[in-house]
């Protein structure tokens, strides 16, 4: 089943969605990788505010290449989102309702979703050029310094997007190879 | 005694970075297509098919295939009868320098593995320097991301325990795997040697074209035994499930010593970079 999605996302909007179904998602998204959520761990640790707002965000787990002149982005799929595991479930119980990225994540993860009712998207791996396609404006909103781990703020349109983890315990990364492999 | 100048190694270096980053190889490409028409589960067959689609966009955005343009692994085989006028790993680390600047590529080097910092540039690059007859610098630039680096394993076996032993820790590192290295994959298998002998040659076994067999008989249908048990997982492209788990697995061996039986795999991804010239 496909779902058209916009950001940012309440619980209700996310509740029919289930593992294998597509997502087209449309609006602001963040960018964050390993070194921004840690940093972003430490805001919290301080009380100091984190450079975009969590409730109902989505983030992308992504680090993209330079753009070009002219350009808005250049290739951009999603890095593996096991490494960001460690900081997912605080951030998901602060209102984070969506992550992008591509890969397994632990139990800690799918039992946050769960009980925030947020879901858990994949983007295409290894198709940089592909996912760029649907970025329409890019923003570096925090810790330049952290050249492609910056945070930043980008508005996609029609993002292709497969559900993996779902509000009701769904994982496509269990089901999908378990239905191949019963009807092959 | 031949010469061969530094600013064309720094030259080449750069323009195979931009090259490896952009286009995959042919062989590469060619599997990835068969795999699609060979692709019997529909959600699987699509995804392939959304890939073969990425390979064209970057092509006409002239963008680089993947984001994770990767850390820059440079093997180099001298001819031992050329000269070098000037620094040789400078000339290498100033091409990707200029390469990973000039292309529009992600520098995704840190300085210090655990105080981090990004070099700013994608340098050093990781270079296998090998000094062979001739006078000719043979550079073969293969970027690699670290999404499948990160699922790589090295085991240290008993001589005991075999060609059913090697085949357990194949399979056993491709489950893990699973869904993080952008499947379907590409394998690099190495067998014997050292502790870190064994890492390169598994390395150096992603550089062999995919449609290109181990030479040795044995092993050429060892791979197609472990490939064909590889991509009956059920892993499928992205780990949504399907056959295509793998796209291609090479093997390399070297001789070991008589209490050993090492084993490493490099895990890598449909996009399985690689450019190569010669001076």
């Amino acid at each position: 089943m496909e779902h058209r999605l916009s950001t940012p996302c309440t619980r209700h909007a996310l509740a029919a969605l289930r593992a294998g179904d597509t997502v087209l998602l449309s609006g602001t998204i963040y960018t964050a990788r390993d070194a921004a959520h840690k940093r972003m761990m430490e805001c919290l640790d301080k009380g100091e505010a984190l450079p975009f707002p969590l409730e109902g965000s989505a983030v992308y787990y992504v680090g993209p290449t330079p753009e070009k002149p002219g350009r808005v982005i250049g290739a951009a799929g999603p890095t593996t989102s096991g490494r960001m595991d460690p900081y997912s479930p605080r951030l998901i119980a602060l209102g984070q309702r969506v992550m992008i990225g591509k890969g397994a994540r632990d139990k800690a993860v799918k039992e946050a979703l769960q009980k925030a009712g947020g879901v858990y998207l994949a983007a295409l791996g290894g198709a940089g050029a592909l996912m760029a396609a649907c970025v329409k404006e890019l923003e570096v909103i925090a810790w330049d310094d952290l050249g492609c781990e910056a945070v930043r703020r980008l508005v996609v349109e029609e993002m292709p997007l497969t559900v993996v983890l779902d509000p009701v315990g769904g994982d496509l990364y269990e089901s999908g190879p378990a239905a191949y492999l019963a009807g092959r | 005694m031949r010469e061969i100048k530094a600013t064309a190694i720094t030259q080449a270096v750069a323009a195979l970075c931009i090259q490896a980053n952009s286009r995959l190889p042919a062989d590469v490409e060619a599997a990835l297509a068969a795999a699609r028409a060979a692709e019997p589960w529909p959600l699987a067959k699509h995804t392939l098919g959304l890939l073969e689609k990425n390979l064209e966009m970057a092509n006409a955005c002239d963008l680089p295939i993947c984001q994770d343009t990767g850390m820059a692994v440079v093997f180099a085989e001298l001819g031992q009868e050329a000269h070098i006028d000037g620094d040789f790993e400078a000339a290498v680390n100033e091409g990707v320098r200029r390469g990973y600047g000039e292309g529009y590529l992600r520098k995704s080097m840190v300085a210090d593995p655990l105080r981090r910092g990004n070099t700013g540039d994608n340098t050093p690059a990781a270079l296998h320097l090998r000094l062979v007859p001739g006078d000719k610098l043979r550079l073969t630039v293969a970027p690699k991301g670290f999404g499948s680096e990160n699922m790589s394993r090295l085991a240290m076996l008993r001589p005991a325990d075999g060609v059913a032993g090697v085949e357990r820790f194949v399979l056993e590192t491709v489950r893990l795997a699973g869904s993080n290295p952008c499947p379907p994959m590409v394998l690099g298998v190495g067998i014997g040697g050292s502790f870190d002998g064994v890492a390169l040659l598994a390395k150096q076994a992603l550089l062999r074209p995919l449609d290109e067999p181990n030479p040795d008989e044995y092993y050429a249908a060892l791979e197609k035994k472990l490939l064909a048990e590889v991509n009956s997982l059920g892993i499928g492209p992205q780990g949504f499930g399907g056959r295509t788990t793998a796209l291609g697995l090479a093997i390399e061996t070297a001789p070991t010593h008589v209490a050993g039986l090492p084993v490493a795999v490099n895990v890598s991804c449909h996009a399985t970079r690689r450019a190569s010239a010669e001076l």
